[in-house]
């Protein structure tokens, strides 16, 4: 395609990128020739004694600067840069990415490739498999889980057992590929809490896990609850994988604090994982996937997706039950 | 005739005490952020974080520093060299005023957060304006100066210090076209550029890689071509030349912006063209620092024994090695390793300290004397001191970052067998930090040479007088 609107602004680029190279070059050419006396000054005097020698042009850098006007004729020639003329080469940025992303496929995808037909427990199990996705691991998702997978504030923990949605393989790999996209509205369902009844509320819900606080505010924080958050977190605090955070376990993605949770409350939360399904490809994905599911808070199949893939299910689903 | 007109040094002398001030603010700002990358816990508020330090650094070290030593040199060599007084004296007055109010609103308003996100041209409107009125002033001083001189050449140092007014206005102007936001019905001092997307980019980037040709080279240009030749005793090597690395250097800079954006969303004619004459532009460089250097010609034992000298030698031996670096980092392929990298800001600060910052300490020390009407500064020594305490920073800062910068290039792009990276970006910083506590010496040894510069500064003007009645000479046909 045509970086240039009309013919004019390409043959306006053209006539002018010409002419300043060779105007470079004639410009040096008609100095050199100029009249000069050297060991003479000019005769002109400035400030008592500043003059000038009337000594020639050193015939090294004269060189030096035809080099790099001939080099600027020969590089337009080669490649873009002479308007729409795109260069004997055939060079273009966007070719050169191509071609190496294109040999990258081809070196390097058959590597990925043989784990994609195996079971996500059975890759997780492989100890060459887990160092690959490890490797993924750190180069795409360490930005924000951290290179241990610890996670940090608002980025979640993908080494323990608390899964927001769902630590299933297909689950993992769904959030891998589609991303994630949660939002928990300000002051729940009850858009008119006042600023008591937000502090009660956080003194209720950090009784849940058992955090000290005013008791008498987390009674009346319960009623609170009831009305502004039960519908997605459920009567108990449970919440429910996919729709909103178990509160009664002792993970918090923004901190357990008084302070945080009046915040998360008042304000309410958005979060988002991108999706990297069209980005890292399906081979690269089921890698990852496995290396997740591997860092220790894996959950058993479900029973649907156990169904479809029996016979891989089998030996590899020993180190899942195990954590049970 | 005008057997009583003297040079107005008044204004001269102001801009030559606030250069070493200025640049001991800018380069202690530069010297904060140095440490915070090794400390980053050093980050102590958002007014003195990193990201609004950077900008004030940069800004200080560039307008404050650099700026001042510029008008102090340009208004004292127009003058002495059209054999004129300075024109419009108020308007001279004003320029040293407003700049100095620019500066003290860019100190406040950077680390408060108000800034255009322009690179080198962070400044919000209302500044912008100020720095127009101011700068416009400046060119009638400077150009009705020229345009009353009683000798009928203009010295080759006006040509660059009347190049880089002339661009820097225009640069100002194009770059900084802008519109303010209004909140609610009331203008605020927020603003969004006039431009879009790409055309953003490039035009900042023509901005950009001007304000180090006009700016921090075809001023400082000016500046050599005065103080050089004065300090050596000796002509100009070749008046030829100057004639035609001036043009070639104006002419050529203005093409080179898009190197700053290879491998982006510039279009590849508009990056080789950038790249092609980045490369033409090395000569051009290059006429400056042999015109510089062989001016010593037939006096080379004057280096010995004069540190002033040694500063204006040394800094046309950076501005060399920066000039020859520049047009190799806009390849293409050297640049695809070194973007982004810690590289460019040794190159920059090549460039910055051993070339901009040199050749001014080496004018300011030549200037001192004479507008405090002394024979020579407080102390000789302490600018030998000065000179290898700067030189020894300089080494240190660059060094350190090339290797930073490469090594970071080669980390960034190396792979294992399955073509992951080897290494994640945090761990190419953690490899950062050796370097980056050598190159916090080097900063500070170069601010410890600041430091000394203006306590010999202070002692010269305590043992000085304000000199007023330095007298234009009388031209020739007057008698």
């Amino acid at each position: 395609m045509s970086d240039f609107v009309s013919g004019f602004w390409n043959m306006y680029v053209m006539v002018i990128v010409l002419l300043s190279v060779l105007g470079c070059g004639v410009f040096l050419w008609t100095q050199s020739s100029a009249l000069h006396k050297p060991g003479e000054t000019t005769g002109h005097v400035w400030d008592e004694d500043l003059a000038e020698f009337s000594n020639p042009l050193p015939s090294w850098w004269r060189w030096l600067f035809y080099i790099t006007v001939v080099f600027a004729l020969f590089y337009i020639a080669m490649y873009p840069g002479f308007g729409n003329f795109g260069g004997q080469f055939g060079w273009t940025s966007k070719n050169q990415y191509e071609k190496e992303m294109a040999d990258a496929d081809t070196k390097f995808g058959p590597v990925f490739k043989k784990y994609q037909s195996q079971d996500v427990m059975a890759v997780a199990a492989n100890s060459e498999a887990k160092e690959m996705g490890q490797r993924l691991f750190l180069t795409y998702c360490a930005q924000c889980h951290g290179s241990d997978a610890k996670g940090a504030k608002g980025f979640p923990n993908l080494t323990d057992k608390d899964w927001l949605f769902g630590g299933a393989p297909d689950q993992i790999k769904e959030s891998i590929i589609k991303g994630r996209d949660a939002m928990m509205p300000a002051k729940g369902v009850k858009p008119d809490l006042n600023g008591d009844q937000i502090k009660d509320l956080a003194n209720y819900v950090r009784s849940l896990s058992g955090l000290p606080g005013d008791s008498i505010r987390a009674q009346r924080g319960m009623e609170v609850f009831g009305a502004a958050c039960a519908a997605c977190h459920g009567a108990e605090g449970k919440g429910t994988v996919g729709l909103a955070p178990n509160l009664t376990d002792k993970t918090w993605l923004y901190s357990s604090s008084e302070e945080a949770i009046i915040e998360t409350i008042t304000k309410g939360r958005v979060n988002r994982m991108p999706a990297f399904g069209e980005f890292l490809g399906d081979a690269k994905i089921h890698l990852l996937t496995a290396y997740v599911y591997g860092l220790g808070g894996g959950e058993a199949a479900a029973p649907a997706a156990a169904a479809a893939a029996p016979e891989a299910a089998a030996p590899a689903a020993a180190p899942a039950e195990e954590k049970k | 005739m005008q057997s009583q007109a003297t040079y107005n040094y008044k204004v001269v002398r102001q801009f030559a005490v606030m250069t070493v001030i200025w640049g001991i603010v800018g380069m202690l700002v530069g010297v904060i952020i140095a440490a915070q990358l090794v400390w980053p816990e050093l980050s102590v508020h958002e007014f003195l974080s990193y990201g609004r330090l950077r900008p004030l650094h940069t800004n200080a070290v560039i307008f404050a520093f650099g700026g001042c030593a510029l008008f102090a040199t340009s208004y004292y060599a127009v003058q002495r060299t059209s054999h004129a007084p300075l024109f419009a004296p108020g308007l001279a007055a004003f320029t040293f005023w407003g700049w100095q109010v620019v500066i003290v609103l860019a100190a406040l308003s950077l680390p408060l957060g108000f800034t255009s996100a322009k690179e080198y041209a962070e400044l919000e409107w209302p500044i912008d304006i100020l720095i127009t009125i101011v700068w416009v002033s400046y060119a009638i001083v400077f150009f009705g100066t020229i345009a009353k001189r009683t000798v009928s050449h203009i010295y080759v140092a006006n040509w660059f210090f009347g190049g880089f007014i002339l661009t820097v206005a225009i640069l100002h102007l194009v770059n900084s076209a802008e519109i303010p936001v209004f909140a609610a019905g009331i203008l605020t001092p927020k603003s969004y550029s006039a431009y879009a997307g790409v055309q953003d980019a490039m035009i900042q980037w023509w901005y950009g890689h001007n304000a180090v040709g006009f700016f921090l080279t075809a001023g400082f240009l000016g500046m050599m071509y005065y103080f050089v030749p004065k300090q050596a005793g000796r002509p100009v090597y070749s008046y030829r030349l100057s004639v035609v690395h001036f043009w070639a250097l104006i002419f050529t800079y203005m093409w080179a912006g898009p190197h700053h954006l290879h491998y982006t969303a510039l279009p590849d004619w508009t990056q080789s063209v950038g790249m092609i004459f980045s490369l033409i532009l090395l000569a051009p460089s290059w006429g400056g620092m042999i015109n510089g250097i062989m001016t010593l010609s037939g006096a080379w034992h004057k280096l010995r024994d004069d540190p002033v000298l040694k500063f204006m030698i040394t800094s046309l031996s950076f501005y060399g090695m920066s000039t020859f670096e520049g047009p190799m980092m806009s390849i293409k392929t050297v640049n695809a390793l070194s973007h982004y990298t810690d590289w460019t800001v040794g190159h920059v600060h090549s460039g910055a300290l051993g070339w901009v910052a040199m050749i001014s300490i080496g004018s300011i020390y030549y200037l001192l004397p004479r507008l405090f009407g002394k024979a020579e500064m407080y102390s000789t020594k302490l600018i030998t001191t000065h000179f290898w305490i700067a030189t020894i920073g300089v080494v240190l800062y660059i060094a350190s970052l090339w290797i930073a910068g490469v090594m970071q290039g080669l980390m960034w792009r190396a792979t294992n067998v399955d073509g992951t990276l080897t290494y994640s970006f945090v761990e190419s910083v953690k490899a950062s930090y050796p370097f980056w506590t050598i190159r916090l010496l080097g900063g500070v040894l170069f601010l410890s040479g600041m430091i000394l510069m203006a306590y010999n500064m202070f002692m010269t003007i305590a043992g000085g007088r304000a000199v007023n009645d330095a007298r234009v000479p009388v031209p020739a046909g007057a008698h």
